[in-house]
């Protein structure tokens, strides 16, 4: 029983700033190529996601998420720490939600104006 | 999820640094321009430089395609006074930015900027970038020029500011940058600039770099060489625990290396004493993810926790009755300055500015939301479903990852917070703002011969259009004149040195890390060169600042290449911080447009004062001077003599 127990620093936080959905994540490593600071490292096991190992050092601009072939297929997502999750009112049923609701509205998936890649001509 | 626990919890193995490291060994890279930063100003310096034949090189301390504060979009475009619907003209524009600054601004930024804003802006168009509305989804909004259909943000009047579709700008520079054939090294953190003969205060003639994965060593020699690194951002607010780094309004890794490496070379700053009441840092909430009125969010309705509306009013108080009077001058005024200006003259509509102290006598009920369902549907379309997508670090943190939790623009207030996203600080804790840089004459060179500077390297710089605009210039000014020039031998005993000292960390066996280094600093800049300044309070700083350089920093310890680039930006950091104690000590008087107050000095910007105090470091010793606040004399005649062919 004793061996179970291993001593372990405290874990860095905010631990997670993304979130990988392996079974949809091909380890490709666009968002390490991509991250601005640097965060990620490739799995060592080849076709998984990246290892985070500097979450502390995540700025939260997105461009992982964005740059991932499948990031609208939910491969990663950016996860806001606990305390940087915003609140809202419905104006006319007077409800209040938050970022990460356990009984969320339905998700609101319509396109930016120009699409998600816009272009110009 | 793999954060590293769960690696290491579920494999029972720590993970291998997955790239091999040679600390030390040399790489030699020669180029016509080189480029030192690839941010905005650094892609478009690098494209003007190569446009003219030149051989440019990019040195990115991150990532090219990504990197940078305009790295993640932009949603409203500065300055582009020269667009076909603009009643106003560059020389009004910019004499209007400066005059509302009381003259503490750089006229020649200022005025290249509204020169060639609405050029570069053409330039991105032709690269990929959207920026009119061709499919006419706002067809009818009075943002919207129907000739052009380019549309407005802040003034509908006056429209100098355009709203567009940026959230893919970098990638397209990136892409115009390859196509002409600039060389782009990603990973590099440039450490040092190198001089002629390895004494500071000549010629520049190179860089050295340090590969943040690999640790290798970089020599570049350029003829010309442009610092394009942004602005100190690390300097008095430093932690990590509550939300990573995006503590800071721009890029975290900003961490003042252009600065630290100019001053060593011998370059002339100015302003470095400029700082602002910093704000809530690590205690805000994702940049422009919270109800609120300004900026991007700019005009929107704001109603208290029973739905009753805090109104919008003009420079003279009058509640405004329509959200469309909120995007129009007052009576009389021909121009408002978006939402930031300080003067009655240029003042724009604001939300009632006493809306706190009215909610304090129970006027208004909290919490505040922005209501935004109210807003005009086409208001409510451009800046939820076009600038909340395209602004930088938006696209992902808010649009998408908001919408998917559910919120819904059409039906949805979203809640206020006291600071708005930046939160609100102390006094102690400071930010750098658009404040000191390099001294630049009307070719973008700085004090040294072969060194250039744009964006947020010149003193008193702007935003996104601004680093673009003045990047574009001193990219050909650059280009023209490494076309006349050889390049130089490098100095041997200089790289030596600068090996020596950046490697001195992953020599050591223990010591101290950079986070634990950088809060140190930052706790030095909050104690001793705050809201309120003195001599004594500013001695005092520089006092504890040379003991933590020759105490701590000397023990500095750094485990792989990655931490060791961490480490060279607190390095720079603590450099950063001693020229603004020097910069605060040359200054003895208080001045509230650079946001400094010297209580031992309360006159305010006394005339004998009103210049600009300029600091550079000679051998060991710091030289003070200064300069007429309108050095760059008349700027229609000097553009046109200056201004690259």
């Amino acid at each position: 029983m004793k061996d179970e127990f291993k001593a372990l620093p405290n874990i860095v936080t905010p631990a997670h700033p993304v979130i990988f959905d392996e079974a949809v994540c091909t380890g490709c490593n666009a968002c390490v190529e991509n991250c601005v600071m640097d965060i990620f490292i490739p799995n060592p096991e080849k076709g998984k996601p990246p290892i985070i190992l500097y979450p502390d050092e995540c700025y939260y601009d997105g461009l992982c998420v964005y740059n991932c072939p499948l990031w609208r297929q939910g491969a990663i997502r950016l996860n806001h720490p606990l305390n940087q999750r915003v609140r809202w009112k419905r104006k006319e049923t007077g409800e209040h939600f938050r970022i990460g609701s356990p009984n969320p509205p339905p998700p609101n998936n319509r396109p930016p104006v120009g699409g998600w890649q816009a272009k110009s001509g | 999820m793999p954060g590293w626990n769960e690696y290491v919890q579920i494999t029972g193995n720590i993970p291998n640094w997955p790239y091999s490291v040679n600390y030390g060994k040399e790489h030699e890279i020669n180029c016509d321009v080189l480029v030192l930063g690839g941010g905005i100003a650094g892609c478009w310096a690098a494209i003007g430089a190569a446009r003219k034949g030149a051989r440019a090189v990019i040195v990115e301390k991150s990532v090219t395609r990504t990197s940078g504060a305009g790295g993640s979009g932009v949603d409203h475009w500065h300055a582009a006074v020269t667009n076909p619907a603009c009643k106003i003209s560059p020389e009004e524009f910019a004499l209007a930015v400066i005059e509302d600054n009381h003259g503490y601004r750089c006229g020649i930024s200022q005025y290249i900027t509204c020169r060639e804003s609405y050029d570069c802006l053409l330039e991105l168009e032709e690269m990929g970038v959207k920026i009119r509305d061709s499919e006419d989804e706002f067809k009818g909004a009075e943002f919207r020029d129907e000739a052009t259909k380019l549309l407005f943000a802040y003034d509908y009047t006056a429209k100098y500011c355009i709203r567009v579709w940026g959230s893919n700008t970098k990638p397209s520079l990136y892409r115009e940058c390859r196509r002409l054939g600039v060389q782009i090294f990603d990973h590099i953190m440039v450490t040092s600039l190198l001089n002629e003969d390895g004494q500071p205060g000549r010629k520049v003639i190179g860089a050295t770099g340090l590969h943040t994965r690999t640790g290798e060593f970089y020599v570049f020699r350029g003829k010309a060489t442009i610092l394009c690194m942004f602005l100190p951002q690390r300097q008095w607010i430093f932690s990590t625990e509550l939300k990573g780094l995006c503590t800071t309004h721009r890029p975290p890794n900003s961490s003042g290396d252009g600065h630290a490496m100019a001053w060593k070379a011998g370059a002339l700053f100015t302003a470095v004493e400029r700082s602002r009441q910093g704000t809530g840092g690590p205690y805000g909430y994702p940049q422009y993810g919270v109800g609120n009125t300004w900026n991007t969010w700019y005009a929107c309705t704001m109603v208290d926790a029973t739905g009753k509306e805090i109104p919008w009013i003009d420079r003279d108080g009058k509640i405004l009755k329509t959200v469309s009077e909120r995007y129009r001058p007052a009576p009389g005024q021909k121009f408002f300055l978006s939402d930031m200006a300080r003067e009655y003259k240029y003042r724009g509509p604001t939300l009632q500015p006493d809306w706190r102290e009215r909610a304090r006598k129970g006027e208004y009920v909290l919490p505040i939301y922005a209501d935004i369902p109210s807003l005009p549907p086409l208001e409510r379309k451009a800046l939820w479903g076009l600038m909340i997508a395209q602004e930088a670090r938006t696209l992902i943190p808010i649009y998408w990852t908001y919408n998917q939790a559910g919120f819904d623009p059409d039906k949805d207030m979203l809640q206020y917070y006291d600071g708005s996203w930046m939160g609100m600080g102390p006094p102690q804790w400071r930010d750098y703002a658009d404040g000191g840089g390099l001294v630049v004459d009307w070719d973008l060179r700085t004090s040294l011969e072969g060194l250039y500077a744009a964006g947020g390297q010149i003193f008193a710089s702007g935003d996104h259009a601004y680093a673009a605009c003045t990047g574009r210039y001193a990219g050909r000014k650059a280009a023209e004149y490494a076309a006349g020039v050889s390049i130089s031998e490098l100095n041997r005993r200089q790289i030596e040195a600068e090996k020596a000292r950046i490697y001195a960390p992953v020599r050591r066996k223990n010591g101290m890390d950079w986070k634990e280094l950088n809060a140190g600093v930052c706790r030095i800049m909050q104690d001793y060169c705050s809201e309120l300044k003195n001599e004594e309070l500013l001695n005092l700083g520089l006092k504890w600042l040379a003991e933590l350089e020759e105490g701590e920093m000397k023990t500095a310890y750094a485990r792989n290449p990655h931490e060791l680039g961490r480490m060279m930006e607190v390095f720079n950091i603590a450099t950063v911080a001693r020229m603004i104690f020097e910069g605060c000590r040359a200054r003895k008087a208080t001045n509230p447009y650079l946001g400094f107050i010297r209580t031992d000095y309360p006159q305010v910007d006394p005339p004998e004062w009103r210049k600009w105090i300029t600091i550079r470091l000679d051998g060991n010793e710091v030289k003070t001077g200064d300069m007429p606040l309108d050095y760059y004399g008349d700027l229609s005649k000097n553009y046109a003599e200056h201004a690259p062919k």
